[in-house]
């Protein structure tokens, strides 16, 4: 479903993400962790058709991502790590317009908007503009809106950031859902190792924009001698603070993400 | 299309729900007007240029237009730093069809900018000549509402961010407006200054208007409605090119 075969993106001589390969087989669980600034929101936006990449070459859905732009847009889905809503908008006409430029019938869209609203707890306030709705209940709507229109393949930056315990099972339970009845294949990023360790089938862990160790759970605590997914974590990337500038920088908008 | 309509739909919604912005946008022509229009409208009349509201009520309806269309266009900025850019971009939605979606939403709301703006100058005193070019005149305004949001959406997908804007509204906003024939008339202006504005754009729109509103045009309407229809043209494939650029 991905292919990506030495991926490189540079900012003006600063390389954020640095030769990276990996794949992702269709019907897959596939985490992408590593710790702040990594380099996995890049990779996304790559992934996603955003950003061009300096060089290398990605393949989604079979599609060369530089030669088949609208093909790889019509095979995946995203739930972006910031904020993508218009907050001038109602919570319904956000998920609306996300609807209608999918393509998703009048009929499914309208039952899926009023399914997923009703599952995010949110159908009460659907006609609230965003602007008034606090932080979590912003990232409700926006996993929502995410979940419209049923994609091969879903992209997943951070999606439970945020969000209380009970709704973060919640989320992942209806992700796991749509993996084994449609066989949506879930491309996700998360800093709960807890949620990688229950959902993933394979994982890939970057730092430094490379990637430094990828398979299966069971893989990466037989290489690093660990009994779990964090402790395998920390001996991979190490226990320093990454508060290098671009360290701070995510965090800040970690920080504005969670406030706002 | 769907795509189209619902990118149109959300501009009207953001505009029209938003009593500050809809206030803010008709205080500044309605401020023009009678200061303007009171202002000179004497001297104007012992110069023997007539009644000044009826010269000058077209100027400030394209006035107007052009300051709405620019800035819905430019909106594309804020959508980049609130993020809603990237949930568009991400869609499986040709590009050449948001740029249709977003230019035709700034250039619907610019023409309803204007044709309010055109009854608000009644108010101030101004008649239109002939009723029955009325149609003609709204849609002069829609052409340079499509050109001027075409011309926001090329300038705001060169930018990053909005610390530019003070230098696009005083080098190019303002002197577009300045040197379009909007306020004062382009017979007998020293050289330099009627040749720029004989390169304007905004130009043959003031004068399309005036021509179809009270009957005065200079450059010929049908002169004004083709340079209107080429440049629009252009600046869509332009502002199309940039917009498919946009990396967020
Ligand atoms: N537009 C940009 N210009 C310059 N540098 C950038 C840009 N976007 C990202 N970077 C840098 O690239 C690096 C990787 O950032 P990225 O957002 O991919 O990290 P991440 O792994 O998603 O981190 P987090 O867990 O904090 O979300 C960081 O050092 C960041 O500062
Ligand atoms: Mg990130």
């Amino acid at each position: 479903m991905i292919e990506v075969k030495n991926l490189t993106k540079k900012f003006n001589g600063f390389t954020a993400v640095d030769n990276v390969s990996f794949s992702v087989e269709k019907g897959e669980i596939f985490a992408f962790l590593g710790p702040n600034g990594a380099g996995k929101t890049t990779t996304i936006r790559m992934l996603t058709t955003l950003l061009k990449p300096t060089s290398g070459l990605i393949k989604i859905n079979g599609f060369e991502i530089s030669k088949k732009q609208d093909e790889v847009r019509k095979s995946f889905g995203i739930i972006f790590q910031d904020p993508s809503l218009d907050d001038e908008l109602t919570a319904y006409e956000n998920m609306e317009f996300h609807g209608v430029i999918y393509g998703v019938p009048k009929k499914l869209r309208r039952e899926r908007i009023e399914d997923l609203l009703k599952f995010v707890e949110l159908w009460d306030r659907k006609d609230e503009l965003v602007k008034r709705f606090s932080g979590g209940m912003k990232r409700r709507l926006e996993v929502a809106r995410g979940l419209i229109h049923h994609p091969k393949l879903l992209f997943l930056d951070e999606p439970t950031l945020g969000l209380d315990p009970q709704t973060r099972n919640h989320i992942w339970n209806y992700i796991k859902g749509l993996n084994e009845k449609e066989g949506m294949t879930i491309f996700f990023t998360t800093h709960y190792l807890a949620e990688a360790e229950k959902a993933a089938q394979k994982i890939a862990i970057i730092d430094h924009g490379k990637i430094i160790s990828q398979g299966t759970l069971q893989e990466l605590k037989e290489k690093t001698k660990t009994d779990s997914l964090e402790e395998a974590f920390l001996s991979l990337t190490g226990t320093t603070l990454r508060d290098e500038e671009a360290g701070t920088l995510d965090h800040m908008r970690m920080h504005h993400r969670l406030r706002r | 299309m769907n795509a189209i309509y619902i990118l149109w739909l959300r501009q009207l919604k953001r505009h029209f729900r938003s009593r500050a912005r809809m206030i803010g946008s008709l205080g500044q022509p309605l401020l023009f007007l009678v200061a303007l229009g009171f202002g000179f409208g004497p001297i104007y009349q012992r110069a023997g240029g007539g009644n000044y509201i009826q010269f000058l009520a077209p100027g400030i309806i394209a006035m107007s237009i052009l300051f709405t269309a620019v800035f819905t266009g430019m909106e594309i900025i804020w959508d980049r730093q609130f993020g809603f850019l990237k949930e568009t971009l991400v869609a499986p939605v040709s590009r050449f069809h948001i740029m249709a979606g977003k230019t035709l939403g700034g250039a619907t709301v610019a023409t309803l900018q204007g044709i309010i703006v055109f009854f608000l100058s009644m108010l101030a005193g101004f008649r239109p000549e002939y009723i029955v070019m009325l149609p003609l005149a709204f849609l002069f305004m829609f052409f340079i509402s499509l050109l001027f949001t075409a011309l926001g959406i090329s300038i705001a997908s060169l930018l990053e961010d909005m610390q530019a804007f003070p230098l696009i509204m005083n080098f190019i906003i303002m002197p577009l407006f300045f040197l379009s024939g909007a306020l004062f008339p382009l017979q007998g202006l020293p050289k330099a200054i009627g040749v720029v504005a004989s390169v304007n754009p905004l130009s043959y729109g003031v004068d399309g208007l005036r021509g179809t509103l009270v009957n005065g045009a200079s450059f010929g309407l049908h002169v004004d409605f083709m340079v209107l229809g080429i440049i629009t043209a252009i600046l869509i494939l332009i502002g199309s090119y940039l917009f498919s650029k946009i990396e967020v």
